[in-house]
């Protein structure tokens, strides 16, 4: 964290707290550049909190935060927004824009950040949505399509402005297992076609053991686990081993 | 003996009976922070055209019915309520002088303040709320899109260019439905009736109290897309932000129409 490269992301010491609830406490973590890192832990254990802070949509207590070489923290909001147009970013519910066509989703952050003519734009984002296994009812709006579709469609919206990491916030949450490993596999795509660094939350270890490079496992606001997949398959730890005996 | 207090796990350090009062101070200097940065967003480039355009036409023409109608309501029972009146005091060759200087001077533009701020506020403050609690603003903010400056800044712009264009249709149509109630009661040719309603009116009768609403404007868009843009709570809270939008921002329209009508009186 001390000497950040361009690319890296990574919180130092990061404490946050919602009044008297202590949601992070002393969390430190670098991720791998072109890695899939899954942090896991039970629900309400902040670690959606933790992306929110990742990309400045929520002040920490304390500590260092960096997104891509920017000190989210200190930063100015113009750097800060340069940094947010390097990272992606899928939320838990998709978060699509629900006057907006699923055509005009993808097209908005293009729209607002590159200039490109109207024939290129819309190639982008038919080349994106392809990318993504759509390539039909584009005019459709967020409401009529399914809950895989709306992941779908935030994902290629995500990856629009051709980031190096993207954050994914409980991405196969409420997916049927065939659409959930859809997601999966876009995931490992995205590191190794495209080398890009993912962080994914969930809580879903079916998910975590087909995707993750390293797993983080939070509990009590604390780190308790950091590691591969074999060493989390083989920790000792009580919560750990709690966790894999649940999920059986 | 002096009482402890002891903090359960959960609980806050202290109870402090100062709370409220704390947060009605962090919530007008939050209202403050707020309004600064969205009349920022109005004034300084890259500026929304296409988004203030389709605000335009969601917050003026799409109120235009609404608007028109309460001022046509407007215009007859000032017709029907005046006309008893001035007859008993034998001024009722006046009623078409009081139905346009009553409509122009003050009711047209706080009907259409007030009925605006029902639609509008109302409609800001749910669609701004509901795009909150489903994290589109926050998805906006990630995208590296300043929220404030697209959603907010537009809608209250917006509102500021529309609500002196609204009150122009519901005066017109309170005055010309005012000479409808009366040619009913009386006969009376629109030439006549509008000859007799405008004689003595100048454009300082009609110009400060139209252009007046365009804070009426800023009223409910500022307020209506700070409720919205707080939301907490999901669907119940998006309720909250709704009613609390249109009641906040007539409350503050009534009270700005004080101010302002005593401002015109001084200056104009």
């Amino acid at each position: 964290m001390d000497n950040q490269s361009k690319s890296s992301i990574g919180v130092k010491d990061l404490k946050k707290s919602f009044g008297s609830q202590k949601v992070l406490d002393g969390i430190s973590f670098e991720l791998g550049e072109g890695k899939v890192t899954c942090v896991l832990g039970r629900s309400g254990t902040g670690k959606s909190v933790l992306l929110k802070l990742l990309i400045g949509l929520e002040k920490p207590d304390s500590g260092t935060i960096c997104l891509v070489g920017v000190d989210v923290v200190k930063s100015s909001i113009t750097e800060l927004n340069e940094a947010r147009k390097k990272v992606g970013f899928l939320f838990q519910q998709a978060a699509l824009y629900d006057s907006m066509t699923i055509e005009e989703n993808v097209a908005f952050p293009l729209l607002r950040h590159l200039k490109q003519s109207d024939s290129e734009r819309r190639d982008r984002v038919h080349q994106l949505l392809a990318s993504v296994g759509l390539d039909k009812d584009l005019a459709k709006l967020p409401s009529e399509i399914s809950g895989g579709m709306k992941k779908r469609v935030g994902l290629a919206r995500a990856l629009a402005l051709e980031p190096t990491a993207v954050l994914f916030d409980e991405p196969t949450a409420g997916l049927d297992p065939m659409s959930a490993a859809e997601i999966a596999k876009l995931i490992v795509d995205l590191r190794d076609q495209r080398h890009i660094t993912s962080l994914v939350v969930t809580h879903d270890l079916h998910t975590a053991r087909s995707i993750a490079d390293r797993l983080i496992v939070l509990d009590a606001s604390k780190i308790i686990f950091d590691g591969t997949l074999q060493q989390f398959e083989h920790s000792s730890n009580s919560f750990v081993t709690q966790f894999l005996k649940d999920a059986a | 003996m002096a009482t402890t207090w002891v903090a359960k796990p959960g609980e806050e350090a202290e109870p402090s009976i100062f709370k409220p009062l704390q947060e009605a101070v962090e919530y007008v200097g939050e209202f403050g922070v707020f309004t600064a940065r969205i009349v920022k967003g109005i004034v300084t480039p890259p500026y929304e055209f296409r988004e203030f355009l389709r605000q335009l036409d969601s917050i003026g023409a799409k109120s235009l019915p609404l608007i028109a109608l309460a001022g046509a309501a407007t215009g007859v029972v000032l017709s029907l309520q005046t006309r008893d009146s001035l007859t008993r005091f034998g001024a009722k060759s006046l009623l078409p002088a009081v139905i346009v200087f009553s409509l122009i001077k003050e009711t047209g533009p706080i009907i259409t303040g007030l009925v605006a701020s029902g639609r509008v506020g109302a409609g800001i403050g749910a669609e701004l709320g509901s795009m909150k609690v489903t994290e589109q603003i926050d998805a906006m903010e990630a995208s590296a899109i300043d929220p404030h400056k697209f959603l907010a800044s537009t809608r209250v712009l917006a509102a500021i260019v529309a609500l002196p264009l609204l009150t122009v249709v519901a005066d017109f149509c309170g005055i010309f439905a005012g000479w409808i109630a009366t040619t009913l009661a009386e006969p009376t040719s629109l030439r006549l009736f509008l000859s007799n309603g405008f004689r003595s009116v100048t454009f300082d009768d009609i110009l400060p109290p139209t252009l007046k609403t365009s804070i009426f404007g800023f009223i409910i868009g500022i307020v209506s897309s700070f409720q919205g843009m707080r939301t907490k709570g999901g669907t119940e809270g998006v309720g909250r932000s709704a009613t609390g939008s249109v009641v906040l921002s007539s409350l503050l329209i009534i009270l700005a129409d004080v101010i302002l009508v005593r401002l015109i009186i001084e200056f104009f």
